[in-house]
């Protein structure tokens, strides 16, 4: 097409940032119109929910010591992180299984920007399925915890966004979804196929907190904790008694955050390298 | 013009057999690379998680700036009793030698966690008298008639007791127990206890009112010496139930109208500590008179406990099985990803269809794959647990931790059940991976469940361990326990100590019950859908 007033051709997309939306359009498509998105989204609240709710309704006030009430209530995030990965595994992995991926290069043959526009539909999806999910849980512990005795007679305040803590337990847990969300899509882009990425997500994410308990030496259990991306990523759930936790809530969430920029600079320079 | 003859294939005819098939599906499992390096990763992570596990059992507290202090291991000598078992034997003891045949009788009217203070009978709350760490009298204590062997530790004897929550009891050779009459002594409802000795027989007896007498039982114990030591005893055991830490207790009780018939009739009693174990229990404090007598009574305190060991209290030999647990559970990670690749792949790349276009029976086909990858996992996973439960072993010796002595039969048990475990769970996963055809689902499914629990369950603030060690495929990890549990000795029975909620087989059936409602679905879903 030539322009008129220019007398060149005009290519259709000259910029970058318009690259940019149109591979992002293109990825908010294929994302909305699968079934499995739906419900896996579904899966994250309800799970994690389900799980915040088990959990809380098994509490008793009463075993050893003053717990974390908000923290206890967003347990779910333990399970709800498990579909999260799942989701953001099969972004990429579905499209090599289904030979999608060569379709996809071939429209938008800029790598990066195509990782780029996965990233951020993915991440869009996450706040919002996280957010729900985490408000669904605080909810839960709200009305639930009272009835086992967390009450301002044992010294407990009712959970609430108010409460400063709280919030940032909230707004962190649904940040470390949405991270999860990013290792994970990392992790698959640089491996592709879907099973071995999910089992190498949730091997790495649950290696920690299990070796943390195998392992009594308390030297050792601090530096894991330290390092885990999802033991030092879900200090960010804490709201008393920081002082003794092995990292601190915001700099937890930085070592998550440092495990997925690994992953998805390691996996964006696979996926230049290689033939899809 | 004739018409040629239509191709023959010189090929004999093939069998099409269930062999064959299994053969088939071995084939393909062993051609690809990855499966066969992916299995090599599972039996690398057992043995090098029960090595990583194993060593770190050391007692360890919490100091000043969150810097841990941790004790170097140290084991005191562990007594063991005449079955080979590893015991506790401490106890407060007012003996007499009995020569031959002859009996005891005595009248129990109290049981406290009070000691004897001043100079006469009177008894004052035991923190005023010295400052012990001390519960109140735990559900355990004892008080009672003993007749033993000897004095040193982890000798045969039977007694019979008083307890505060378990009522009268008669014990034998530390693992057996018998209970007699409910309830608990007061001064207002006394105990009546008598033993009596025939030959190698001790039999024991309880009543109300010392007219009306009932025979407990009888204990044998074969080989007994001429020469006994009979007498009065005490003991209170630390109290583990429930809790992490355990802490020391006393007890007291009161024994009045002591009567002995036998050989010789007029000595003296003798008050003897037997076998204070500083490393374990509250070791009552040199220079105070444990045993008291006035006109006819005697009050005792006593700390420790006659009864076998078991993990969790003085003896942390949990380290092997938790060196096993972490060994199992990171070696299911791989063979999940491996079992739902099996039958995924072959969705993907479409071999399916040339599998069942050369076997159209299509249950058989998926038998044959389970049979394969049942077997190849079992056989990996019982190797790898081999190594794996002999270097925690060696690693936890060298580092002077106590290991209960594993019988042989247990220790078959522990191997072939964790192969067991692996190649159930690995027919489960394929089943699942079957109805879902799809990868993602399968994996994510068979780690939540397989990993998961074990770290929602650590929540000490959650009574969740108990229940997911039950209703989850984790319950199949009871395989793996091997430490001795008895009812008599209360102890913290739980997973973090190396205890499972179910016996080993019944822990096993849970997981079996998974695996065929996922194969059985699956055997339903591959006949009934296209490919």
């Amino acid at each position: 097409m030539v322009d008129p007033a220019t007398g060149r051709v005009n290519r259709t997309h000259p910029q970058a940032t318009s690259a940019m939306r149109d591979a992002l359009r293109a990825e908010w498509t294929k994302l909305r119109t699968l079934a499995s998105t739906y419900w896996l989204l579904v899966a994250v609240v309800v799970l994690t929910v389900g799980v915040s709710s088990a959990v809380v309704a098994s509490s008793s006030y009463r075993t050893t010591g003053y717990q974390d009430a908000p923290k206890l209530t967003l347990t779910g995030v333990y399970l709800g992180q498990a579909v999260v990965a799942v989701l953001a595994t099969l972004v990429v992995s579905n499209e090599y299984s289904t030979g999608m991926m060569t379709v996809t290069l071939t429209a938008i043959p800029r790598r990066l920007v195509v990782l780029g526009a996965k990233a951020a539909a993915l991440t869009g999806l996450v706040v919002v399925a996280g957010a729900i999910a985490v408000g669904g849980s605080l909810l839960a512990g709200r009305v639930i915890l009272p009835g086992n005795g967390f009450t301002l007679a044992h010294g407990y305040q009712l959970v609430s966004l108010g409460h400063g803590p709280t919030l940032r337990a909230a707004i962190g847990s649904v940040l470390y979804l949405v991270l999860i969300a990013l290792l994970s899509l990392g992790i698959a882009v640089a491996i592709r196929e879907s099973a071995t990425s999910i089992g190498v997500v949730l091997g790495l994410l649950y290696l920690f907190p299990f070796l943390t308990q195998v392992i009594s030496d308390p030297a050792w259990h601090r530096h894991l904790e330290q390092i885990g991306p999802m033991t030092a990523g879900l200090a960010i759930q804490a709201t008393t008694n920081l002082q003794s936790l092995p990292i601190s809530p915001w700099t937890g969430l930085g070592v998550l955050a440092i495990w997925a920029g690994v992953a998805l600079v390691a996996g964006g320079i696979l996926f230049r390298l290689r033939d899809a | 013009m004739t018409t040629p003859a239509p191709y023959r294939s010189e090929q004999p005819v093939g069998r099409d057999g269930f062999a064959q098939l299994v053969r088939a599906e071995f084939t393909k499992f062993r051609t690809v690379r990855a499966w066969v390096l992916t299995l090599g990763v599972a039996a690398l992570l057992m043995v090098g998680f029960a090595w990583l596990t194993s060593p770190h059992v050391g007692v360890c507290v919490v100091g000043p700036e969150s810097r841990p202090i941790c004790s170097t291991p140290s084991v005191p000598p562990v007594p063991v009793g005449p079955g080979g078992e590893p015991v506790v034997d401490t106890f407060s003891f007012l003996r007499k030698p009995m020569i031959g045949n002859g009996s005891l009788t005595v009248e129990v009217t109290s049981l406290t966690d009070a000691v004897a203070s001043g100079n006469g009978n009177n008894l004052g709350p035991v923190d005023q008298v010295l400052n012990p760490t001390h519960t109140d009298l735990v559900p355990w204590a004892k008080a009672g008639l003993i007749i033993t062997q000897s004095t040193v530790q982890g000798a045969p004897y039977a007694a019979v007791m008083v307890t505060p929550s378990h009522g009268v009891r008669m014990q034998y050779d530390y693992t057996d127990d018998v209970a007699g009459l409910p309830g608990t002594v007061t001064r207002s409802s006394p105990r009546w206890l008598r033993l009596r000795r025939v030959g190698d027989v001790i039999t024991s007896y309880d009543s109300l009112d010392a007219t009306h007498w009932t025979k407990i039982g009888a204990a044998n114990l074969a080989g007994l010496p001429r020469t006994v030591q009979i007498g009065l005893f005490v003991t209170s055991p630390e109290d583990n139930a429930g809790t992490t830490d355990s802490s020391a207790s006393l007890a007291t009780a009161t024994f009045g109208r002591v009567r002995l018939v036998g050989d010789p009739p007029n000595s003296g009693w003798s008050g003897q500590v037997v076998g204070p174990n500083p490393e374990s229990y509250f070791t009552l404090p040199t220079g105070r008179n444990w045993f008291k007598q006035s006109d006819g009574t005697f009050t005792v305190t006593g700390s420790g406990d006659i009864a076998p060991q078991v993990s969790g209290g003085a003896l942390q030999g949990a380290g092997e099985t938790t060196g096993l647990l972490a060994s199992g559970t990171f070696g299911l990670v791989p063979v999940i990803v491996l079992a739902t690749l099996f039958i995924t792949s072959e969705y993907r790349r479409r071999l399916i269809r040339t599998t069942l276009i050369a076997s159209p029976r299509r249950g058989r086909v998926l038998t044959a794959k389970a049979v394969v990858i049942g077997a190849v996992t079992f056989v990996t996973a019982c190797i790898a647990t081999a190594i794996a439960e002999a270097v925690s072993r060696h690693v936890l010796t060298a580092n002077g931790n106590y290991l209960f002595p594993l019988r042989t039969l247990a220790e078959i048990r522990v191997i072939l059940g964790t192969g067991l475990l692996f190649a159930v769970a690995a027919i489960g996963i394929l089943g699942l991976a079957t109805v879902l055809r799809r990868s993602a689902g399968a994996v994510a499914t068979g780690i939540v469940l397989f990993v998961l629990p074990f770290i929602i369950g650590a929540n000490p603030s959650s009574s969740a361990a108990d229940w997911l060690m039950r209703v989850t495929p984790i319950a199949a990890f009871a395989v793996q326990g091997t430490l001795p549990h008895f009812a008599q000795v209360s102890d913290a029975y739980t997973w973090s100590n190396g205890y499972y909620p179910f016996g080993p087989w019944v822990g096993f059936a849970v997981l079996c019950a998974y695996a065929a409602v996922a194969f059985g679905a699956a055997m339903w879903w591959i006949q009934r859908r296209d490919v």
